[in-house]
């Protein structure tokens, strides 16, 4: 198991009589773009609020980048991304600056930070913007800037919560380039999203249904599995199982 | 028959151009799709209609009615469901409904019709506080409460922005139940293929329509042959594409490329280039563009 971005076993939260995540278990390898698919209300959020450290399981196991969920969540925290639609950037921090602080937060030295600094920008092509304050730019770019924020300290796997909700069609495919040159750099991809063609671009796929995961394979194979052409038949078949309600 | 009509808005924010000299008329019963991504100027265009928000410059009306001059008038026959939650979150989910259908005048018995599908979902948690409802919850209380009054044009901002697929059928189905009671519904969304469910789309982006039409117009109206790649190794294919001079445009797509040609290739020369570079499974075939093509080769600048 050490070889392994993620793995879980048996991993269970509980809200009083009510079990958000019911014993999941699944391995994630390292490099790999895992998309974690599911309907609102399957238990997405509180699951990856368990991986994240941020929450502590009530039982079962769970091991992200090397350090166990449970025991060592500061650990987790440090050799971890983070970035989701809703918080991303300081709006009212200029561009370096987002970065100067994220860089800081995670540890790294201000050497570091200032070579990394160019090395993101001359990749987003954001040399300009530099000194341009985050709320002026627009949506796309924002969304850009922040994945790259979220992998700024090299972490071992990054967690993307939709990160392309609402970003034109275009950006959106950029985004995903950005996604491809990560996972190529060894960084392990954990990303959740309601948009059914960008679960093809993952490379494999887990679909939570009521608290589970009722599916979990490469998109061809689900595809084949369920005999539908499409991502969106697979996950309308498999969601409309479901029997609680949403969130 | 006109529900509504706007002609030449125009609206910054500073120095922000948010809406350009936008135009659009919508007809009664119709389902009226603005499909854009965040920031395109949606939202600002939908506070102009509702009388929320003043435009710099344009005129509009809904239902006949001046947005500047009859507001009060307008806000009795309208339905506004905003993009961000804006329901009272300390009264219960009944609370919030009584609320509204007082304010204009009427009682939830007697549009009860109206609501029906969408209410029941949620009437087993009618003693919940708004704030404490989920997000599909909520979203189908504020439709309720948008509908409370039977109104002739319903606004929907983004209705199904972070709503998972199933959640977004769902929604849809209701929207289809409301257009055949006659009401006139303009929704906005960054979901591509929503549109096609819509009688009518504006395709927006900074501030101004790319093109209006019926999905089928302008799927119809995609000048170039679009074809479907696909192989194994579809990362490296994606570059091999880019840098073919042949190839127009190449967007990936779920499981396949949409690629256009230039002039005189054809997918033979393609599948050929691929072989050689030792492709595996390599499928090109024509297909029939979507929405989301036409808004990207739209949008192309």
């Amino acid at each position: 198991m050490e070889d392994k971005a993620i793995y879980t076993e048996n991993l269970t939260k509980r809200f009083g009589n009510f079990t958000a995540v019911d014993q999941i278990s699944f391995e994630v390898e390292k490099g790999e773009i895992f998309g974690f698919l599911g309907a609102n209300g399957a238990g997405k959020t509180t699951a990856m609020r368990m991986l994240c450290g941020l929450s502590h399981p009530t039982s079962g196991k769970g091991n992200v980048a090397g350090f166990d969920i449970a025991r060592e969540p500061e650990k987790v925290k440090q050799n971890i991304g983070y970035m989701s639609q809703k918080f991303s950037l300081y709006e009212d921090l200029k561009v370096w600056e987002n970065l100067r602080l994220f860089g800081g937060i995670y540890g790294m030295k201000s050497k570091e930070i200032a070579v990394k600094t160019d090395e993101v920008l001359q990749e987003l092509e954001l040399e300009r913007e530099r000194e341009t304050l985050v709320k002026s730019l627009p949506l796309g770019w924002k969304q850009k800037l922040s994945f790259s924020v979220s992998i700024f300290h090299e972490p071992k796997v990054v967690f993307l919560d939709e990160p392309t909700g609402g970003v034109d069609p275009v950006t959106r495919r950029q985004f995903w380039e950005l996604i491809y040159q990560a996972a190529e750099r060894g960084i392990t991809v954990f990303v959740t999203t309601h948009y059914m063609d960008e679960a093809e671009y993952c490379n494999r796929v887990s679909i939570m249904v009521d608290g589970k995961i009722e599916a979990l394979d490469t998109p061809k194979n689900l595809r084949q599995q369920f005999e539908v052409s499409t991502m969106d038949d697979v996950f309308q078949q498999l969601a409309r199982r479901a029997t609680r309600k949403a969130d | 028959m006109v529900a509504l009509s706007a002609n030449n808005l125009n609206k910054s924010y500073g120095t922000v151009q948010a809406l350009t000299d936008l135009s659009l008329e919508v007809e009664k019963g119709e389902i009226y799709g603005i499909i854009g991504p965040d920031g395109a100027g949606k939202t600002t265009l939908f506070r102009i209609l509702t009388t929320l928000l003043l435009a710099d410059s344009g005129t509009a009306t809904v239902d006949g009615l001046d947005v500047v001059k009859d507001y009060k008038q307008i806000r009795q026959i309208i339905g506004y469901m905003p993009g961000k939650f804006s329901l009272y979150q300390d009264l219960t989910v009944e609370e919030n409904l009584t609320f509204f259908a007082t304010v204009f005048h009427t009682t939830i018995e007697e549009n009860y019709h109206l609501i029906e599908d969408i209410y029941k979902q949620i009437e087993p948690f009618k003693d919940r506080r708004a704030g404490k409802l989920s997000g599909g919850m909520k979203q189908k209380l504020a439709l309720s409460c948008a509908l409370i009054h039977k109104p002739t044009v319903l606004f929907l901002d983004e209705p199904t922005t972070g709503v998972d697929p199933v959640s977004r059928k769902e929604f849809w189905e209701m929207l289809m139940k409301l257009k055949t009671e006659g009401i006139t519904i303009i929704v906005s969304t960054p979901y591509m293929d929503e549109a096609t469910l819509c009688d009518r789309i504006a395709l927006i982006q900074d501030g101004e329509f790319l093109k209006v039409d019926t999905p089928r117009n302008i799927v119809a109206d995609y000048p170039d042959t679009l074809w479907a790649v696909q192989a194994d190794q579809m990362h490296q294919l994606l570059r091999d594409l880019r840098d073919l001079p042949f190839i127009r445009r190449s967007f990936s797509f779920g499981e396949t490329f949409h690629v256009t040609f230039d002039n005189d290739t054809t997918p033979g020369q393609l599948k050929d280039f691929l072989a050689a570079k030792s492709y595996t499974n390599i499928a090109i075939k024509e297909i029939e563009p979507t929405v989301e093509d036409c808004f990207m080769l739209l949008s192309r600048k």
